[in-house]
């Protein structure tokens, strides 16, 4: 530290010079809907000197990298642990707004079960025409394997993470749904226990929603799905090992949960039954939280070549004999082409209007959503439908003309592989900066599980996106995170 | 809980790694500090005899002197046997151990892990060596009082005290060779007080000095010291101890667990303690301590082997099954 005076340094006037712009900011609101219920928490924040801030906030990531709650990225030089940046200004929910997200996270959790059990079994929407054949048949994800299977509750999705933006108004909307394997929950976790050691002042009394159960709960719904009549099912955590970039994740999990987390190595079947390797010979395992995609799951069945996988599990799983969560085959229902159709799905399987709208989305595949993405393509976001991890998206306003151009050519040449959405001006936080307290988007990814019933986890992992000015808020790159709170009814104020 | 077979072996690598560092620093340490022959100097190639590391040695230095033998066994990470690629190996193996171990014991393998590679060879030149190796020593020692006092007592637990107890032999063994292997001057000194310092420094380096005093107050004789190295039943680092504390765990293990294996293991370990039992020191040396030693060894590579095949799933290697026949 060069001792640098920062702009907001002095006590009791932290947010003094805030400035969030146009955008509609988490802490603070807008004019039209004032944030009330961070009043405390503002006043509390206030009276905080922006160097303890920021020395609580160099003592919290060190210790994470100490924890080792980091992940694996790599680089040039090999592989290295990196921490997920950490933001100690709180993300706050109140209870009311909270009360309405989770609504709608079960309404889209029970609709995308709904489509995944309809589209493997009698297909009434495509044959009804509310999403074109080709666009659920001809995607990568849809498994044929899974056509006619009974799964428990018809539970797909055991684990759901939907991100959510804010825009301008201060809407939250669903920017993207991921019903194949989400990370991220342990941060949320993780993030708040940081919090109770680094800021137990800030927190006092406010009145803010537990967050630790989460392993408990999504125990409770694998046991549910557990095929075994009496006494305890034997679970596992199955991740593809120690160098996945997730790994912490998968620890955690496992440890939380209270289940070994096993290697592919570590399992085997047998007469269509799943075993671990233990110290004492083969043992059982009847409900597996997978971490790794359906392509790498079981080589004689989807990729020949992964050596992840356990040779045979499919078959087991389609007799029954072990369960799999999420089940096989749900990324047909989060791929980006389709989740345009989602409101349109739940007015279908559930009569009911979107309680979190979506992004105006535009699919490209279709004639006249192309043509207005060609003619608007400054003003517009891209996405390729394929891809996770914010890779290859084409952001119009900042884009040079020769990356336009390049996203032009893109679009005629495979336009079903694109999808358009107008500029969301995403919500702000106050964060921590090396200029002192300064605004950063940020988006929300709650998590929902569902074994018999859906519950959803209070918060979810709010990620912010560092570099000033930018919009992508993904771990790979650059992008950390901030706790979330979500308020008890009557908290905070 | 079932114990899965794969973390069964990374619990007995950890104890083994982290047990390895802590006994390559107490060589370290005590070369530097009691290892000074009359000519000034200190043998330092009998640390990398004491390894067997002659080859690999001799292929990055042309000559063993304090700073090239510090620099291949604390820093060089390319050199397997290194103070640095053993915490390693044991962190690698802590990392996928983490929903089974403690949060504290990971966290602390991790924070020593990384005080280790911010090391520069300037931190562990001479005058700073005493206090590096004391460093390492003690965040071992650390690993052990905090798996102590938060490791899980079921099936880990006998796997993690296997690893520790049959690396703290091994090292024994190899204390013991190095006085004999290399250090045998010529016959004239032995009973000088050079030979007396060096056996000094083979109980010091195990921590056994002291411990020697109570039993022998007054002398020293290379046999007696090597007798106590070997066989003394309440030195905490003798060879006999360490046996009789892995036949008593895998006793335990399996009974406690009804494992249905390990029986081979046991078999071994039951032989290895009473051939260890059955002759004196005297006897011992009259035929040999260094072939004594290596047949020790060669033992207990075939335990670990036995314990691999019966809890790890290793398939059994084709060498035992020679001896079988």
């Amino acid at each position: 530290m060069n001792g640098a005076t920062a702009p907001q340094a002095g006590a009791r006037n932290l947010l003094a010079s805030y400035d969030a712009g146009i955008f509609y900011d988490e802490l603070f609101g807008n004019a039209d809907k004032p944030a009330g219920h961070t009043r405390l928490i503002r006043e509390r924040l206030n009276q905080l000197d922006f160097e303890d801030l920021r020395r609580r906030a160099t003592d919290a990531e060190k210790e994470l990298y100490n924890l080792g709650i980091t992940f694996l990225i790599y680089a040039a030089q090999g592989a290295e642990d990196r921490i997920l940046p950490f933001d100690v200004i709180p993300r706050v929910i109140s209870a009311r707004e909270w009360a309405h997200l989770e609504a709608g996270i079960k309404q889209r959790v029970a609709t995308l079960n709904l489509f995944l059990h309809d589209i493997y079994h009698d297909q009434k929407i495509l044959k009804d025409g509310i999403i074109p054949a080709e666009l659920v048949l001809g995607n990568a994800n849809f498994r044929p394997q899974m056509a006619g299977l009974d799964v428990p509750f018809d539970t797909y999705i055991h684990i759901m993470g939907v991100d959510l933006v804010r825009d301008r108004e201060g809407t939250f909307r669903v920017l993207e749904d991921n019903g194949r394997v989400p990370s991220g929950v342990s941060y949320v976790v993780e993030n708040r226990h940081m919090m109770q050691r680094v800021f137990p002042d800030l927190m006092r009394d406010i009145g803010i929603r537990p967050v630790d159960n989460y392993g408990h709960k999504l125990l409770e719904a694998m046991s549910e799905i557990a095929p075994v009549a009496e006494g305890d099912p034997e679970v596992a955590l199955l991740s593809p090992g120690s160098y996945n970039s997730a790994y912490f994740e998968h620890i955690f999990l496992a440890r939380e949960m209270g289940v070994p987390l096993v290697e592919g190595r570590d399992l085997v079947v047998e007469n269509h039954r799943v075993y671990m390797k233990t110290t004492d010979g083969l043992a059982p395992v009847h409900s597996i939280y997978r971490r790794i995609g359906d392509d790498f799951l079981d080589p004689t069945a989807f990729n020949p070549d992964s050596l992840l996988g356990v040779p045979g599990i499919l078959e087991a799983y389609r007799r029954g004999n072990v369960a799999l969560a999420n089940a096989i085959g749900t990324g047909v229902a989060d791929d980006k082409a389709v989740y345009a159709y989602v409101p349109r799905m739940i007015k279908y399987y559930l009569d009911q209007d979107a309680l979190i709208p979506n992004v105006d989305t535009r699919i490209c595949r279709e004639h006249d959503a192309l043509t207005y993405t060609l003619d608007n393509l400054d003003k517009l976001v891209v996405k390729p439908v394929g891809e996770a991890g914010g890779y290859g998206i084409t952001i119009g306003p900042r884009a040079s003309k020769a990356e336009l151009d390049d996203c032009r050519a893109k679009l005629i040449a495979d336009p079903a592989n694109y999808i358009s959405q107008p500029v969301v001006d995403l919500s702000v936080c106050p964060t921590v900066t090396p200029d002192g307290i300064e605004p950063r988007h940020v988006d929300l990814r709650p998590f929902a599980v569902t074994g018999s019933k859906t519950w959803v986890l209070p918060g979810g992992l709010s990620r912010v996106a560092l570099q000033k000015g930018t919009l992508i808020v993904n771990s790979s790159q650059g992008g950390g995170s901030k706790d979330t709170w979500v308020l008890e009814n009557g908290g905070a104020a | 809980m079932n114990l899965l077979a794969r973390y069964a072996e990374n619990i007995f690598w950890m104890a083994r790694y982290m047990e390895r560092a802590e006994n390559l620093a107490r060589v370290l340490d005590v070369q530097e500090t009691f290892v000074r022959d009359e000519r000034g100097g200190t043998n330092w190639l009998s640390v990398v005899q004491l390894y067997a590391d002659e080859e690999a040695f001799l292929k990055r230095h042309a000559v063993a002197s304090a700073e090239t033998v510090v620099a291949f066994y604390l820093l060089d990470a390319t050199n397997p046997n290194s103070i640095v690629s053993t915490i390693r190996a044991a962190r690698e193996n802590a990392r996928t151990l983490r929903p089974w171990i403690s949060t504290e014991m990971w966290s602390q393998i991790n924070v020593f892990y990384n005080q280790l590679l911010a090391l520069t060879p300037r931190d562990v030149a001479m005058p700073h060596l005493s206090r590096v190796c004391r460093m390492v020593k003690e965040a071992c020692q650390t690993h052990t009082g905090i798996t102590e006092g938060t490791f899980y007592r079921d099936q880990g637990w006998y796997f993690y005290q296997m690893g520790k107890a049959i690396e703290r032999a091994d090292q024994t063994t190899r204390l013991l060779d190095i006085k004999y292997h290399t250090l045998l001057p010529s016959p004239d000194d032995l009973g000088s007080s050079l030979d007396m310092q060096q056996w000094c420094t083979v109980l010091r380096s195990a921590a056994g000095y002291h411990a020697f005093r109570r039993v022998y107050p007054r002398g020293m004789t290379p046999t007696t010291v090597a007798g106590f190295i070997l066989f003394n039943e309440g030195f905490p680092r003798s060879v006999v101890m360490c046996v009789r504390q892995i036949d008593g765990l895998l006793t335990r293990l399996k009974s406690r667990y009804t494992l249905r294996r390990g029986s081979e293991a046991m078999e071994k370990v039951d032989e290895l303690l009473a051939a260890l039992l059955s002759r004196p020191i005297e006897a011992v040396i009259a035929d040999g301590l260094h072939e004594y030693l290596d047949w020790v060894q060669s033992q207990l590579i075939g335990i670990t082997a036995e314990i691999g095949h019966a809890f790890f799933g290793q398939e059994p290697a084709p060498l035992a099954q020679v001896e079988v026949q």
